[in-house]
């Protein structure tokens, strides 16, 4: 094959391009014109001007759901940038059987969320194991996932769980690359046990720190899939997240404009979110 | 001292491991639990006191766990070969090449993972019916053809690669296609094999978007099976714990031969930061 030398890049690069415009720009463009529509699949899109976001400011329960969502954030992201963190130390260690361990914890990331949900909703049962444990300490018998004040939580703790083993190998990939010779170093100014890891670990993982802040926000602004198994957004859309309530407009009523306008929303949080993130724990702006 | 510093170490890795995938284990023995068993017994009953198969059959027999199954491999295994196509192709010239606009391009790629699924789902789904791609395969598959993170991590592997080897291959005369094809793919193995290893597991787990784009359960992945099982049998347990443990045991085994190229080991290969 014969290429003339200047497009040979844009000969690689097309098909990807093209993929990515049909399955990423353009429905992005064209979600953010349906948010401005009455759209319902069954007619031809209206426009309708602003009407769908002065709909959803005034919706209570898209408040209620974003509340919810805030909720899952606040506990799922100092979780999953703190507890892995303290995994991938653990496991930073050469002693015998460690790449057992290392792969144990890394299954709940492969386990689908739909086995996961599962798994937990039978450990979470009335007469499950769970309120087995605490019948040690009460005779309640807690109904964590149809109570309208634990249900969340319960969500919560699958997520985190769900999440470890996938920052942990981020952290990890962060360990290996910081050179012996600084704890060496540190050992002599007497940093040792679990100093070194504050005077060195942690301000060597900060890119790391980072990195895990960002996607373990963007992941827990997106919840969905464990709602929708373990508790379908109740009760009393207690656990209902954004993601969920954009599935159920768009999927359930067909309210596709509306369920839009919701993405977009969803869309900017994000983008915002991710600013943030990164400003906050980098004050640089995160040159990573 | 030293040794009471490992027995320590061990039994923290031992507690959180039970945490890590006790709750599968428990999900795993309630499905070898006979239906003579009281599975809500208390205490509960950790290992089945009679441990049966009759669980698993019902599932297979009454439910098209077979075609589920095939669906899923077919379904993740034609991803992860378009991705490392497509991936592998972007990702050279990105490594590799001057070009004008590439700054652009590189951005408006990197800048796609920032995009929400959520907010482009309602127009693919609708771009789906326009083209009849509902209960299809290919249907399920086109969203993820390409990925942001497949070009950015084989890049970076592209960019490892010795300049000679390229230079060599450009004297014999090799263009640029068999350049990529001889010298550049065979190269960068290890990196292929993470990106292969992650698109897999991320199609065997999808849901939300199967959940969208089928309501023909001759199409159902594993996941969706699974899903309608606990739904229809929420009664009975044992068999919604059978079915979970049908779908995740190719994953698990899968994970055993290659957790290598996810997970770091000491040796130092795995993924580059």
């Amino acid at each position: 094959m014969k290429l003339n030398r200047t497009s040979t890049p844009y000969f690689f690069l097309f098909p990807a391009l093209l993929i990515l415009a049909v399955v990423s720009f353009w429905p992005v463009l064209q979600a953010i014109y349906l948010s401005f529509t009455d759209y319902d699949i069954i007619g031809a899109p209206n426009f309708i001007g602003l009407k769908n976001y002065e709909q959803l400011w005034r919706d209570q329960l898209f408040w209620k759901v974003l509340f919810n969502t805030l909720i899952y954030m606040v506990v799922v992201v100092p979780a999953l940038v703190i507890l892995p963190l303290f995994l991938a130390i653990l496991i930073n260690q050469k002693i015998r059987g460690i790449q057992f361990f290392r792969a144990a914890y890394y299954v709940p990331v492969i386990v689908s969320v739909v086995v996961a949900g599962i798994a937990w909703k039978w450990i979470y049962a009335e007469n499950g194991l769970l309120n087995y444990f605490t019948s040690i300490f009460t005779s309640v018998k807690i109904p964590w996932l149809t109570n309208s004040s634990t249900a969340i939580f319960a969500i919560i703790a699958v997520t985190i769980w769900k999440g470890l083993g996938y920052y942990m190998v981020i952290y990890l990939a962060g360990l290996q690359t910081i050179p012996q010779d600084l704890y060496e170093a540190a050992a002599i100014d007497g940093s040792d046990g679990w100093r070194k890891h504050l005077d060195i670990t942690i301000p060597m993982l900060k890119p790391y720190i980072v990195l895990v802040t960002v996607i373990s926000a963007i992941a827990a602004m997106k919840v969905f899939e464990e709602v929708y198994v373990m508790s379908r957004g109740g009760p009393a859309n207690s656990t209902k997240t954004v993601v969920y309530y954009l599935y159920e407009k768009g999927f359930s009523s067909l309210e596709m404009g509306y369920a839009s306008a919701i993405g977009v929303v969803l869309f900017l949080v994000v983008f915002l979110l991710s600013v943030i993130s990164v400003r906050s724990v980098d004050p640089t702006g995160g040159a990573m | 001292m030293n040794i009471a510093k490992n027995t320590i170490q061990y039994i923290l890795l031992i507690i959180i491991g039970i945490l890590m995938i006790g709750p599968l284990l428990w999900l795993v023995s309630t499905a070898f639990k006979s239906s003579q068993e009281n599975i809500f017994l208390y205490p509960p009953q950790l290992l089945p006191a009679s441990p049966t198969f009759n669980n698993f059959m019902k599932v297979w027999n009454n439910n098209p766990f077979a075609r589920y199954l095939f669906n899923s491999v077919l379904v993740s295994g034609i991803t992860v070969v378009l991705n490392l196509l497509f991936c592998s192709l972007a990702a050279y010239p990105l490594a590799r090449f001057n070009f004008k606009g590439k700054t652009l391009v590189f951005w408006s790629i990197i800048g796609t993972i920032m995009i929400p699924f959520q907010i482009t789902m309602i127009p693919l789904y609708i771009l789906a019916v326009q083209l009849n791609l509902k209960n299809t395969y290919m249907g399920l598959i086109f969203p993820y053809m390409v990925s942001a993170f497949g070009i950015f991590l084989l890049r970076q592997a592209f960019a490892g690669v010795p300049k000679e080897l390229e230079e060599a291959a450009r004297v014999d005369g090799y263009s640029s296609l068999g350049i990529w094809w001889h010298v550049m793919l065979p190269s960068i193995r290890p990196a292929l094999t993470t990106l292969a290893v992650f698109t897999f597991i991320a199609m065997w787990g999808d849901f939300l978007w199967p959940l969208i784009i089928l309501d023909d359960p001759k199409f159902y992945t594993l996941p969706l099976g699974v899903a309608n099982l606990s739904s229809a049998f929420a009664e009975d347990w044992r068999l919604v714990a059978a079915g979970s443990v049908i779908s995740i045991l190719p994953i698990l085994i899968f994970f055993v031969f290659l957790q290598r190229f996810i997970i770091p080991t000491d040796t130092g290969s795995g993924v580059k930061g």
